[in-house]
């Protein structure tokens, strides 16, 4: 596909053309929709997205160009030497507007009870161009949104069939869960043989959610689950916070992408009515603890290897259905929010004198699988639930516009203690290659017995490396241990394809699930991009740089919880709460 | 004027299971002839000649198609035989499958040795699965001596050509769907670029040709005498197969010259129409083709010169409607075929063609306003600017074609 890509690598030549009679020079290889972009000039498109390939479906982007009989798609034509460009005459007015008015047709218009109203980019055009009422008939078939799971729901009535979610689905996670079906106006986009998403190939990561155009995929809601708990008063409602959610929030409220809002989310949490805000990146130092521990046993003693890390729930759910027969290099360490979840109504509750039965766990995640994480039965204890009600990201926005607070002017206050203190190992859980950074960081120091003096692990960080495959080695004494670091499916079918034909090279391996960890994540506000995920990794480390304790086993509170509850990584104690088991999930396909 | 034979000369002349029957009227001579030319590029120049214009329907110059796809540089190169003949009122490809299967072996064998192919797909529609053991045969008896296969002829060209069959799709015509059906995708196109002949079936440089026009080839090798282009006028060289269905008395394929009029084809080839009824309309091309009244009669049957009455050549289809049929009827039968063939992936087409269908019903249960004229008429237009491929391009074709040459019908409430 020589075309596809755009030659910004290559010593660039340059290509002039107009826009609208405005001059323009960019890049060869450029498409017309980028060329105008780059003057401020917004051609309208449904089925583009800037991180996917070019899909040139919805047509939404026609746009006339000067000696060409019919209109060329601004997404997809590459521009040329000479070339006339008119995103404004009345024939390419004409045609958006009917193309629109079409895609209305055929649209559950219920925009005001819609979980995207007013963050949908259909309505953003539609009210762009004026659209009013129409002389089409409705064409949309009456269909009910799917709920079958604790995480996503499809509302099949809102889909324009653009195929975003499909490409997602395939091209970042190679998962192929999503995909069209049927033609001419029954085209439509389902799973394999109309079964229920979580039944297929499909992880729950929610990537397909977050490039949607309109609200046919959402995160399930259980904001109001919050609310009725937030006004029981027999209630200790307790909420912690992923490390990823403070550096996407801001987005929301009209903030440069990776800005960091850590102390006005505590602030806006406790003014939402939570008894205690508390903060995930403490379960994620205990999990260091709990897996880098882990690792060094298998280590020691002739464990499985790789070990794999199991905090992203997507990638964990992709090892059951995809590689059921490997899942024994999984860490049988929890993921953070459950670890947090399982010492929340246990050591905590105790401390507080509080009976766990009346604790609500909350959690806010970047991450729709986490909804389902939370559902999975073999997490929790005694009967009670680790974690209660797992909200995305997207629905702290709502919750936090819900009670009309203006984030960017509340004042910043701090996490509730004892499990609001994290260190900057745990802030990091939130990008690719933070969990393995963490981890070595305390690793390294428990093995040698010496300080680490650079903490920075520079060859396990960022987006771009590697095209998302990672690999670097530690020595300690008396054996060079060799890591691996990968996100999106994709890149992680890759490794576990080696693993399984035994030519795996590594001992550690962290996996997650979407493109740069938890801040790429599912649950993560609409709109974010590649881009958008480069600047939230830079604010995370930013985060961790300006910490005074940045390795998880110097957390004072995880000492103190050790000492006086646990005892140490990998007690018995520590195994009944922080440690679990995974399963084979059979697959629609797959028969006996 | 009558039918000629040219393309058709085979016809009948030996037994389409044999090859050896084949080869005893001169079967093979053009390619030994092609591949004794110092430079194939030769052939090119002989279409070009000729002036032939690709049969399928797009009616792009096929002399400038092949010079184009030799000069492609890159390995294991494609040849497709497009034998989907999904037009309605198109069945000549089937005659020439039928009859001369060695022909177009043959002419396909010729077009991978212009081109530089390794390997050549004929990719037939479903509805003509009976003629699967006919053309597998001829390709197995071609291998077996040594046209197909390694070192064709002693020239160290290797070529192997391999049938596959559509599932029914109408829109598996168009070249990109049509090559995601071989992958075993779903027959969707795609947007172009790259184009086929740059990256086509498995991403390879593609050359992709109509049944019709490959078997023109053979033909015109062996044409020492130059008698092809003694047919046709001016522009429109030679000859072309017409297949004539609808309100005939004799529907069938005839091969004509051309400039041969419309009327001569309809009364005098297939017996006029059935007695005591009148012309309607006629539809040029299949369903994506355009309409004509009676007054088209007498028009010589020439690219030019159907174009010059609003209609067009198209892929030869001549659908005859006589006055049992209204025009808004024949236009929501055209209607229903793309409302059901459509691939539904863009946006003008899947929802143009739903609305579209719906207004016509309108008008013939005279419940359209004007406002339902004027949208429709917007629809189609919106449809032929913007719609990804071919199929919404031309769907409405027709429609518009009849608003032009019938605008009594679509006064609202005015009745036919």
């Amino acid at each position: 596909m020589a075309n596809e890509k755009t030659t910004t690598d290559q010593a660039q030549e340059m290509v002039n053309l107009t826009i609208n009679n405005i001059p323009v020079s960019v890049p060869k290889g450029t498409k017309i929709m980028e060329a105008a972009k780059s003057i401020g000039i917004d051609i309208p498109h449904l089925c583009y997205h800037e991180d996917q390939r070019v899909k040139a479906r919805c047509r939404l982007c026609s746009v006339e160009v000067t000696g060409k009989r019919r209109l060329l798609a601004a997404c997809s034509t590459v521009v040329w030497e000479g070339m006339e460009v008119h995103t404004d005459t009345p024939i390419v007015r004409d045609t958006q507007v009917t193309i629109l008015q079409m895609l209305l047709a055929n649209h559950n218009q219920d925009c005001l009870t819609c979980p995207r109203n007013q963050n949908c980019d259909l309505q953003r055009l539609c009210s762009r161009f004026n659209i009013q009422q129409s002389h089409l008939p409705r064409v949309e078939k009456h269909e009910k949104p799917i709920v079958t799971n604790p995480a996503i729901v499809r509302d099949p009535s809102k889909c324009i069939r653009c195929g975003r979610c499909i490409q997602a689905c395939k091209d970042i996670q190679g998962i192929r869960a999503l995909t069209y079906c049927g033609r001419s106006a029954d085209l439509r986009v389902t799973t394999a043989f109309d079964k229920p998403m979580e039944t297929t190939d499909c992880i729950l990561c929610g990537q397909c959610s977050l490039v949607c155009p309109t609200g046919a995929i959402v995160e399930k809601d259980d904001t109001q689950k919050v609310l009725d708990a937030l006004q029981d008063t027999s209630k200790h409602v307790i909420v912690q916070v992923a490390p990823s959610v403070r550096v996407a929030l801001g987005d929301a409220f009209g903030m440069e992408p990776g800005a960091i809002v850590t102390g006005q989310m505590v602030t806006a949490l406790k003014l939402l009515g939570f008894d205690k805000v508390f903060d995930t990146n403490f379960g994620a130092d205990l999990t260091i603890m709990e897996e880098g521990y882990e690792f060094l046993d298998r280590l020691q003693n002739g464990g499985v290897l790789p070990m794999m890390t199991s905090c992203s729930p997507g990638w964990v759910n992709f090892m059951e259905k995809h590689f059921p027969d490997q899942r024994d290099h999984l860490s049988s360490a929890k993921s953070p929010m459950s670890m947090f979840g399982a010492i929340a109504k246990t050591y905590y509750a105790q401390n507080a004198g509080i009976d766990p039965h009346d604790i609500v766990t909350v959690s806010i995640m970047p991450c729709t699988a986490k909804k389902f994480e939370a559902a999975r039965p073999e997490l929790g204890h005694d009967g009670l639930s680790d974690v209660d009600i797992v909200l995305t990201t997207r629905e702290l926005i709502k919750l936090i516009k819900y009670v009309g607070l203006e984030l960017v002017s509340l004042p910043e206050s701090d996490f509730d203690s004892p499990l609001g203190f994290g260190t900057g190992a745990g802030a990091i859980f939130g990008a690719t290659g933070g969990v393995m950074e963490a981890a070595l960081r305390t690793v390294y120091e428990k093995v040698t017995g010496k300080t680490l003096e650079k903490l920075d692990f520079e060859d396990v960080r960022g987006f771009d490396k590697g095209g998302g495959i990672k690999e670097a080695t530690v020595e300690l004494p008396g054996r060079t241990v060799r890591i691996c670091v990968a996100h999106t499916l994709k890149n992680a079918r890759k490794i576990m394809e080696q693993i399984r034909r035994g030519e795996s090279p590594y001992d550690f391996i962290e996996i997650m699930a979407c493109p740069g960890g938890c801040i790429g994540g599912g649950g993560q506000p609409i709109g974010t991009t590649n881009a958008i995920r480069r600047k939230r990794i830079e604010a995370l480390y930013k985060i961790d740089r300006d910490l005074p304790i940045r390795k998880s086993h110097e957390n004072p509170d995880i000492i103190k919880l050790y000492q006086d509850f646990l005892g140490e990584p990998l007690s018995h104690k520590s195994h009944e709460l922080l440690h679990t088991t995974y399963h084979k999930v059979p697959l629609p396909y797959e028969f006996d | 004027m009558s039918e000629v034979r040219f393309l058709t000369e085979n016809f009948g002349q030996y037994d389409p299971s044999s090859i050896n029957s084949y080869m005893s009227i001169g079967g093979f001579q053009a390619l030994r002839q092609a591949v004794a030319m110092d430079d194939p590029e030769g052939i090119a120049t002989l279409i070009s000649e000729a002036k032939v214009r690709g049969r399928g329907g797009a009616e792009y110059p096929m002399g400038r198609k092949w010079s184009q796809a030799r000069a492609v540089k890159g390995e294991k190169k494609i040849i497709i035989c497009n034998a989907d003949e999904g037009e309605t009122t198109t069945f000549k490809d089937r005659e020439l499958i039928k009859n001369d299967p060695f022909n177009l072996i043959e002419a396909m064998i010729i077009a991978g040795y212009v081109m530089g192919a390794t390997d050549g797909y004929i990719y037939m529609r479903a509805e003509y699965a009976c003629y699967r053991p006919l053309l597998l045969n001829a390709i197995r008896q071609a291998k077996s001596y040594g046209f197909l296969g390694q070192n064709i002829l002693g020239k160290g060209f290797d070529y192997d050509i391999h049938l596959y069959s559509g599932a029914g799709a109408y829109v598996c015509g168009e070249g990109t769907a049509l090559i995601r059906s071989i992958e075993g995708k779903a027959g969707r196109p795609r947007m172009k670029p790259p184009f086929i002949k740059v990256s086509g079936l498995f991403a390879r440089p593609t050359c992709l040709n109509n049944v019709e026009s490959l078997s023109l080839v053979p033909h015109l090798l062996r044409d020492k005498d130059k008698r092809y282009l003694t047919y046709g006028v001016g522009e429109s060289v030679g000859t072309k197969l017409v297949s004539v269905g609808g309100n005939v008395k004799h529907p069938g394929v005839f091969e004509i010259p051309f400039g041969t009029t419309v009327r001569e084809i309809i009364d005098g080839l297939a017996g006029g129409l059935p007695d005591g009824h009148s012309l309607r309309l006629i539809q040029f091309g299949g369903a994506s083709g355009k309409i004509a009244g009676p007054d088209i009669l007498d028009t010589p049957y020439t690219y030019e010169d159907l174009r010059a009455a609003g209609v067009m050549v198209g892929s030869g289809a001549i659908c005859v409607v006589d006055d049992r049929t209204s025009v808004i009827d024949f236009l929501r039968i055209n209607q229903d075929f793309f409302y059901e063939e459509s691939c539904g992936q863009c946006t003008p087409c899947r929802e143009g063609n739903l609305h579209i269908k719906i207004i016509l019903d309108r008008i013939a249960n005279h419940t359209a306003t004007k406002d339902d004229i004027k949208t429709m008429e917007k629809m189609a237009r919106v449809m032929s600017m913007s719609s990804l491929c071919g199929l919404g391009e031309t769907a409405q074709n027709t429609l518009r074609s009849a608003m032009q040459v019938f605008p009594e019908v679509f006064e609202v409430g005015g009745a036919e």
